[in-house]
């Protein structure tokens, strides 16, 4: 009941900051949506830094290490480090720049404009959309898996001891869940476990968020996200420290991590499982922060270019100091010095809220379930933010024209199409679920297929609209084939194989991420038809590339 | 040579020095607890962000603040 509690608490303390920042709101959807062009260096970094470490970099982190090894810091953490502050250098900046100047709220406004084509947005919008709703999803799904696991009893003898909540207390398709890997009827034990049910901790969850990005839109969800993620930064570390030392069980802090690490089996400190080549092609999945449409939006809050500078050198060191104890967690939970019941073992993402509610005491492990909690929602706040954003920019203003409707009339529609689509994404959250890491990469990967495509806009000239629509539908077009093939991240190491010659490589051919294939299927489409096809006008190239 | 071209050098120097096939099957653990593979990549997040903090230094573009061509949008 404790951790409950606090749970509670950290969630109330969220809903006053969002009326906090709803008393600065100047009113105007320029504030709601982009904070009046105003934030700063230091509040620009927590909040993008916030809102690309999501569920996927604490409970996918540790979930994956736990099921992969120690090479999943190498697969995306540092790959990250190098590739994000690349996209914030070379596109953020610029985009900025070209937002200010032009007055731009989103991608499609910028893309319109860029490619002389007042249609884009019909093609780019459900496309991004599309892919921002797997990224919801992991949040949704993965608060629902936290809050359940820490207000949980534990398994004993085959019995649920010591959970918040009698089996009883809600309805049975609550409180009841299968076993994935049998056909036993379904069973309180692979069900709530005397927890919160997932499926209400989960709509909790967005209903909290939802209210502070409507109260305090923008400014607000700055303010939450810096808040969220000192939390969780903080908190993780304590996390950390707490689960070496009762994990290790020695009486310094050093020798209990000394103890927890050599206990790691060896396949797991090593990446004999993970192909070279798919370790090199895994460098892909980060490029997709070009194209992510909430922080197109965070880019264009700053204040000045200047306020790009610390978000840009400081981010690999935030994201190391994420990665490296999530990672370490997941693998010391592969050593014999804890148990991880089966339950818990079938589904990684479960794996950290375990270990959290095992080995910190009840109010400590509900502080550290508010910091869990805190990673999480910084990134729904943004997304949710910036679909209202989109869906009010992109499609009702062209539609209803620019100065017919009010800004209040603005506001509320954007506010009803983020109720439509968080409850889409809780529907979705409500069948089986997927490994947070798996459906994290597939999301990914379907916006770095459209890196090409921003990059293309901002440093060739020569990119047409007919390029552009060709490099979308490409990028749309190979994701969905091979999120089909994989049995809709269903198959969790899924590779595209290229045949090779033995002399290469001896198993005969090469494993590639998925994002690979996708990227040069969309980069190769879009310069072949912008090559074969028009050339904007001289006075667009004017506009977006001045000669200095 | 120009130091922004030192900086792009170093980043691209980066890329490659993470695809640390010299690791793969190593089990040492860095002062006790640290699994190789985990510290070098460790090494490679604040090797990145000396890199970046040398690229806001020597490669920033100099032309980064844009006079508005719009009206305010409500």
């Amino acid at each position: 009941m404790p951790q409950l509690l606090i749970i509670c608490g950290y969630l109330a303390l969220l809903l006053i900051l969002g009326l906090g920042a709803s008393r600065l709101f100047r009113g105007t959807s320029q504030d709601y949506m982009l904070a009046s062009h105003s934030i700063g260096p230091f509040l620009l970094l927590m909040s993008i830094f916030g809102t690309t470490m999501t569920a996927f970099a604490l409970v996918g982190s540790t979930g994956e290490a736990f099921k992969e090894g120690v090479g999943v810091y190498g697969m995306l953490a540092s790959s990250s480090g190098i590739i994000h502050s690349l996209c914030f250098f070379l596109l953020g900046v610029k985009v900025w720049k070209l937002g200010k100047k032009y007055g731009y709220r989103t991608q499609v406004q910028f893309f319109r404009d860029r490619l002389e084509s007042r249609w884009i947005g019909a093609v780019l919008f459900p496309v991004l959309v599309g892919l921002v709703i797997p990224y919801l999803l992991i949040g949704v799904m993965a608060s629902g898996t936290v809050i359940n696991k820490v207000t949980a009893g534990t398994i004993r003898d085959g019995q649920v001891v010591g959970g918040t909540f009698e089996e009883g207390t809600f309805p049975q398709f609550l409180e009841q869940a299968k076993n994935p890997r049998s056909d036993a009827p379904a069973s309180f034990t692979y069900g709530s476990q005397g927890g919160v049910p997932k499926p209400l901790a989960s709509l909790a969850i967005c209903g909290i968020v939802l209210i502070y990005v409507f109260l305090g839109g923008m400014r607000g969800t700055t303010w939450a996200n810096t808040f969220q993620t000192l939390v969780f930064m903080i908190l993780g570390l304590v996390t950390f420290v707490v689960i070496a030392w009762r994990l290790g069980g020695q009486e310094s802090f050093w020798a209990s991590l000394q103890m927890a690490s050599n206990s790691i089996p060896i396949e797991k400190l090593t990446r004999t499982h993970i192909p070279p080549e798919k370790f090199f092609t895994y460098m892909l999945v980060p490029l997709s922060v070009g194209m992510f449409p909430h922080l197109f939006q965070h880019w264009l809050t700053a204040r000045s270019a200047e306020s790009f500078k610390l978000p840009i050198f400081a981010h690999p060191l935030f994201i190391a100091i994420v990665w490296v104890p999530c990672v370490l967690i997941g693998a010391w939970a592969t050593s014999d010095l804890i148990s991880i019941p089966p339950p818990v073992a079938a589904n990684p993402n479960a794996v950290l809220p375990f270990l959290v509610k095992q080995l910190a005491g009840p109010v400590l492990s509900g502080l550290l379930t508010a910091g869990i909690l805190a990673a999480i929602m910084s990134s729904l706040d943004s997304q949710f933010l910036c679909l209202g954003t989109m869906f009010t920019e992109d499609v009702v203003r062209p539609f209803y024209g620019q100065r017919s409707l009010s800004d209040r009339q603005q506001l509320l529609i954007a506010r009803l199409f983020i109720i439509g689509i968080v409850a889409l994404t809780y529907a979705l959250s409500l069948f089986e679920p997927r490994r947070v890491f798996t459906l994290g990469v597939w999301c990914f990967s379907g916006f770095s297929s459209l890196f090409p495509l921003i990059v293309a806009a901002l440093y060739w000239p020569r990119l047409t609209k007919q390029g552009a629509y060709a490099c979308i539908l490409a990028a749309a077009g190979s994701w969905l084939w091979l999120f089909c093939a994989s049995d809709f991240a269903a198959q969790a190491n899924f590779t595209v194989n290229i045949p090779v010659p033995t002399a290469i490589d001896l198993d005969g051919y090469w494993q590639l991420m998925p994002v690979a294939a996708m990227i040069a299927c969309s980069t190769v489409t879009m310069i072949l038809v912008s090559l074969l096809t028009r050339p904007p006008s001289q006075a667009t190239v004017d506009r977006f590339f001045p000669k200095t | 040579m120009k130091p922004a071209y030192g900086v792009w050098g170093l980043i691209l120097l980066l890329i490659i020095a993470h695809q640390d096939i010299w690791f793969w099957e190593d089990t040492t653990l860095v002062f006790g607890f640290l699994p190789i593979a985990l510290a070098y990549h460790a090494g490679i997040s604040l090797a990145a962000a000396f890199t970046w903090y040398l690229a806001t230094q020597f490669c920033w573009p100099t032309d980064q603040e844009p006079s508005v061509q719009r009206k305010e949008t409500p």
